[in-house]
């Protein structure tokens, strides 16, 4: 059983259907039972990092989402801004702490090139590190669909598993023991996707 | 790099997917559930899906087992065909408050596609912005052409001229809290002619979000053109998907072909 956690942020249902797809059970849940009693835990998420810290808080799941994730190392995959709360701190709705899963903070967009759009919409190719368990410790460049203004930027360098090109470098995916998570989105990047989803259900904690 | 989009638009009216003619004549193309899986399977890269219904009729007229025609709104149609959908959806037409842009992307829709409400209010924009982020906020623009070369922002399905200047009434939006422009030709729609280039030039220069071309697309270097002449970041088939078999396979080959990035 999968847990796809409900703080109100944003499209959860994609992330059902791909699982539905792939005959995986899920519940999108704001439960803690349902959360302590799930194999995996899926955090997927849009809109702005002080809403959705705001709404952890308010339904009380920071504390399990630590126990569960930290300290009993079940497999966890962060989706979008799923992937950046998990941050230390973020900007987007002014300065606000991250769940401090990983460490580094989360800025907007900066680019040389002023003519590139922001917020940065569609596929883009990535480059997966070797021996990336998300993408099948397979260095092929894949491509994937990607929507946000504001990005993580990580302070250990290992934490990154992949990265995306625009304007410059920066994070598409991190991997950190049962710590999964995507700047993009991998329910909604067809085959690509399907194979990151995949990977991280097979993946079991050491 | 990021790669260049190319976008399926899908029309629904009284349950059937239609073509638009000038936004004015409608006809039945097919099945919406159909349409979307093959657009998937295909390799479509987004697909926008307006209602341009206006009765609330969302009966397939379909008795095969597969169709459920007991539909009631529009949020429902979206569930539905987001099962077979593993690309992004935008969902459009109708929305008038944050309540409707919720229930649109709690039923499966990626982003949300705005035209009226938006012109009536920006607020909507500004406050859906805050609440869901601003890269789910489409703002849809029909634009028409006026006798001295400028556009001007229609409403009420392209027949109403609000008397604003379309690359004004754009950086409104972006400031407003827009995350993409979709911008429609009222003109150019449904002429098979071709995207209107100067029009969709005139808001690319204006804005720093990604404009979306729509209207006219009769031939695939009309794709080319929207993106080296128009400069836009995506663009938008209707009515050509329809009658082409593997149609988005057979355009991205074009597009790949004459140095376009695509997926």
């Amino acid at each position: 059983m999968i847990a796809i956690i409900n703080y109100k942020m944003g499209n959860l249902q994609s992330v059902g259907n791909l699982l539905e797809y792939l005959g995986e059970e899920y519940v999108i849940t704001d439960k803690k039972e349902e959360i302590a009693g799930a194999d995996k835990i899926i955090l997927p998420g849009v809109g702005a990092f002080t809403e959705a810290m705001k709404n952890l808080r308010e339904l009380d799941l920071l504390d399990i989402l630590k126990e569960e994730v930290l300290e009993k190392k079940k497999p966890f995959l962060g989706i979008c801004l799923g992937m950046q709360i998990l941050a230390e701190k973020g900007y987007e709705g002014g300065e606000c702490d991250g769940l401090g899963f990983l460490k580094g903070e989360v800025r907007h967009f900066d680019l040389k090139d002023k003519k590139l759009p922001i917020p940065h919409v569609g596929w883009n190719t990535v480059k997966p590190k070797e021996g990336s368990i998300l993408y099948g410790n397979d260095v092929r460049e894949r491509v994937f669909y990607f929507v946000h203004s504001y990005h993580l930027i990580c302070k250990d360098e290992e934490d990154v598993s992949g990265y995306a090109d625009y304007g410059g470098n920066f994070v598409a995916s991190v991997e950190k023991g049962n710590i999964f998570a995507t700047q993009f989105h991998p329910e909604k990047s067809q085959d690509d996707g399907i194979e990151v989803f995949k990977n991280f259900l097979a993946y079991k904690s050491a | 790099m990021l790669k260049k989009r190319l976008i399926a638009c899908l029309l629904l009216k009284d349950g059937q997917l239609v073509e638009s003619i000038g936004f004015s004549r409608f006809l039945v193309v097919g099945n919406a559930i159909m349409a979307v899986k093959h657009f998937n399977a295909w390799g479509v890269d987004e697909i926008i899906f307006l209602d341009i219904n206006r009765e609330k009729n969302y009966d397939f007229e379909r008795n095969d087992v597969y169709y459920d025609n007991t539909l009631k709104e529009f949020a429902e149609v979206i569930r539905y065909v987001s099962k077979s959908s593993f690309v992004p959806i935008t969902a459009g037409g109708g929305i008038r408050s944050l309540d409707d842009i919720r229930k649109y992307l709690s039923a499966g829709a990626d982003k949300v596609s705005i035209n009226s409400a938006a012109i009536e209010n920006l607020q909507i924009i500004t406050e859906g912005a805050k609440r869901f982020g601003k890269q789910c906020l489409v703002v849809s623009v029909d634009a028409k052409k006026m006798p001295d070369g400028t556009h001007h922002v229609m409403k009420n399905f392209g027949k109403e001229d609000t008397g604003m200047n379309v690359v004004e009434w754009a950086k409104k939006a972006e400031e407003a809290g827009a995350g993409e422009i979709f911008l429609t030709s009222v003109d150019m729609d449904g002429s098979l002619q071709g995207y209107d280039i100067p029009l969709i030039k005139s808001v690319v220069e204006a804005v720093n979000i990604p404009v979306i071309a729509s209207g006219g697309v009769g031939d695939w270097n009309h794709l080319v053109e929207g993106i080296e002449l128009g400069g836009v970041a995506a663009v938008s088939v209707g009515n050509k998907f329809h009658f082409t078999e593997h149609s988005t396979m057979h355009a991205k080959k074009y597009m790949k072909e004459h140095g376009i990035d695509t997926r």
